[in-house]
């Protein structure tokens, strides 16, 4: 049976004078999950959203909310909600008429207007500001006033555009868990645009990876992480070293696919100082570590092998390594990738008994 | 501040020049035509200002500067919300046309409208058929006002729109508001002033302008003679109290519209903080 999606697009087509910014997108989403929707600047996320709200039109392909097809339906009447990424509120207006403005337009009864716009304001934490100008909040106050504008009309459908661009690291992190939180209680469908791939997995139920105007790949954060299905998936995702050929490491000789290049991520190595206990101790194979940095919780390093450098990280309670040292190095997979797919390869010693050294 | 102490000899002499330049070739003159308006005492001002022909100009003038004002604030509205909030064609060509009167001499519009309007253009026949005519009556002199102030306010809104964005418009719209609501509750306030200054420098404009519609009026004493034309009709007639008692009062008008001009222009500034 096929999936009942609330928001779907079909090949939708996309063109800003002669540079196309949305290519062929195709995707669905249910109803009651929060997406998010990833890809490095200028990769069309924006247009995408804006398209679904009615703010730019799509030249082909077709745009449906709840199984009706919305193409010729104004952005006034698709009863959308829309974070804008610098908030757009409204500067003239106060905090508690900006939160009104949606349901004065539509002409709720004044009596629910007062406890709607009351509660929302209750909702985000923020009742002492309702009679400042915008001008007067904070960064991240201001986010949660356009959450609380954009929320306040009761939408069935929520887009938001990176929300937490403007405000700082600290905050941006306060906000998300936020944000994902405030979405759960609400159950309000909603699309969130991010380039900030820790925000976009932490966040999202499912994820959206946009490149060049096209869709790279939709899927939970997980298999985005652990699958990636396309070349640019695999690089995008993560923080991975890129290799040539990887068939030069051990345990990778007889890999299938005609793939050469692939990419290694710090999740996948282990390394071991001469003498320490490493699992597939046969299969590993000889680095010399090029830096060390401390990174908080861990240790980043640097390790030159057989003429790549990769990535690598050691807990902080690990014995020690120095810059210099000579380490063994376990591969146990990479994401291997040629022109238009992207491959997970594990290592071959995962599959063999014989080289478990016990 | 090392620079203004280093420059303070520069400083002051460029204000002393500048001060003494204002002096010379505005505040004087402007004290000249008061004091010789004045000069054989208050009666004879009186009788040149409440002169039947003075009054009827004085009317005429006003009622030019309404007419051009309401029509150039609709048409500058509508421009300047145009240009700034929509992708066009011919957008460029729009908005350097709106600069054009700037450009053109004012005598150069009259003549342009003597041409559309006057016996040798083919709307002539229509026009007369029809009962209006246009040079050398009041419609002329009204076109020829609108034509000559028509980029004020246009001008003085553009830049505060275009410096706003469409986000806010956007937004509105997105909850379901209409174009009307969308440019009363939003747009409005972030033009207000702007607006308020544009009308206030057109009014200023519509006042004082003489050429376009020294050509288009025919100068007929008591119908078509506005009070820059009537000034220079007294002028030419030897009558100086007459000349300068209506020139006195345009130069009365012309400084409340400055202060007025100051006053929006420091709201302006102070809700763009
Ligand atoms: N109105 C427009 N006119 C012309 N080109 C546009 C317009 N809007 C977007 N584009 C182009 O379309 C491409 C995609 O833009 P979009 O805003 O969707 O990117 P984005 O993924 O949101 O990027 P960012 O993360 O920087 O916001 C960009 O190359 C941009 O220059
Ligand atoms: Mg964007």
């Amino acid at each position: 049976m096929e999936k009942k999606y609330y928001v779907e697009m079909r090949g939708v087509n996309k063109s800003f004078g002669s540079f196309q910014a949305s290519k062929d997108i195709h995707f669905g989403i249910e109803k009651g999950k929060l997406i998010g929707l990833l890809g490095p600047s200028g990769s069309g996320k924006t247009t995408i959203l804006r398209m679904l709200a009615g703010l730019e039109t799509e030249d082909s392909g077709d745009i449906l909310i709840d199984g009706n097809i919305v193409n010729h339906i104004p952005a006034s009447k698709r009863g959308i909600g829309f974070v804008f990424q610098n908030y757009a509120l409204f500067r003239y207006l106060t905090v508690y008429e900006n939160i009104a403005f949606g349901l004065r337009v539509q002409k709720w009864p004044k009596a629910k207007i007062k406890a709607r716009a009351e509660e929302m304001l209750q909702l985000v934490g923020l009742e002492e500001t309702a009679k400042r100008y915008p001008n007067q909040l904070s960064g991240g106050q201001r986010q949660r006033i356009a959450f609380a504008r954009a929320l306040a009309p009761e939408p069935q459908l929520l887009l938001l555009d990176e929300p937490f661009a403007a405000v700082d690291a600290k905050v941006r992190q306060e906000l998300r868990s936020w944000l994902r939180e405030m979405i759960t209680r609400v159950g309000v469908t909603s699309i969130f645009v991010t380039h900030d791939q820790d925000e976009a997995i932490e966040v999202a139920d499912e994820i959206i990876v946009t490149n060049q105007g096209r869709i790279e790949q939709i899927g939970s954060p997980k298999e985005i992480y652990r699958n990636p299905q396309t070349p640019f998936v695999a690089q995008f995702i993560g923080q991975s070293a890129e290799v040539d050929n990887f068939r030069q490491f051990t345990g990778f000789t007889n890999a299938e696919s005609n793939a050469e290049r692939a990419i290694v991520r710090p999740e996948y190595i282990t390394v071991a100082k001469q003498g320490e206990f490493l699992k597939y101790s046969l299969d590993a194979e000889e680095g010399v570590v090029e830096q060390t940095a401390f990174r908080g919780n861990e240790i980043e390093l640097k390790i030159r092998l057989k003429g790549n450098l990769l990535t690598a990280r050691r807990l902080l309670d690990d014995a020690p390594v120095e810059v210099g040292e000579h380490v063994r190095v376990f591969i146990s997979r990479v994401y291997a990738f040629d022109e238009q797919k992207a491959y997970v390869i594990e290592n071959a010693a995962l599959n063999t008994q014989e080289s478990l050294v016990i | 501040m090392k620079t203004q102490n280093k420059g303070g000899a520069v400083k002051w002499l460029l204000v002393a020049v500048s001060a003494f330049f204002l002096i010379v070739m505005l505040i004087l003159p402007l004290v000249y035509v008061l004091i010789t308006a004045f000069r054989e005492g208050i009666q004879p001002f009186l009788a040149a200002v409440t002169d039947p022909y003075a009054l009827k100009s004085i009317q005429l003038t006003l009622e030019a500067t309404v007419f051009a004002v309401i029509i150039n604030t609709i048409f500058g509205l509508f421009a300047a919300w145009s240009i700034t909030k929509f992708q066009f064609r011919g957008k460029k060509v729009i908005s350097t046309l709106i600069d054009l009167p700037l450009t053109v001499s004012p005598i150069i519009a009259g003549l342009i409208y003597v041409l559309t309007f006057g016996r040798q253009s083919f709307l002539y026949p229509y026009l007369k058929a029809a009962g209006i005519s246009i040079i050398y009556a009041v419609p002329g002199i009204v076109l020829a006002t609108i034509f000559v102030t028509f980029p004020f306010i246009s001008r003085e809104i553009i830049p505060v729109l275009t410096a706003a964005g469409t986000d806010e418009e956007e937004a509105a719209a997105l909850m379901g508001a209409n174009g009307w609501t969308i440019f009363r509750r939003v747009t409005f306030p972030h033009i207000k002033w702007a607006l308020l200054y544009g009308i206030v420098l057109c009014t200023a404009r519509a006042m004082g302008e003489f050429g376009a519609v020294s050509v288009l009026s025919g100068h007929l004493r008591g119908k078509t003679n506005t009070m820059p034309l009537y000034i220079e009709l007294l002028y030419q007639g030897y009558d100086f109290t007459g000349a300068f008692a209506m020139s006195a009062i345009l130069v009365v008008m012309a400084v409340c519209i400055l202060i007025l001009r100051n006053v929006f222009e420091y709201r302006g500034k102070k809700n763009e903080e």
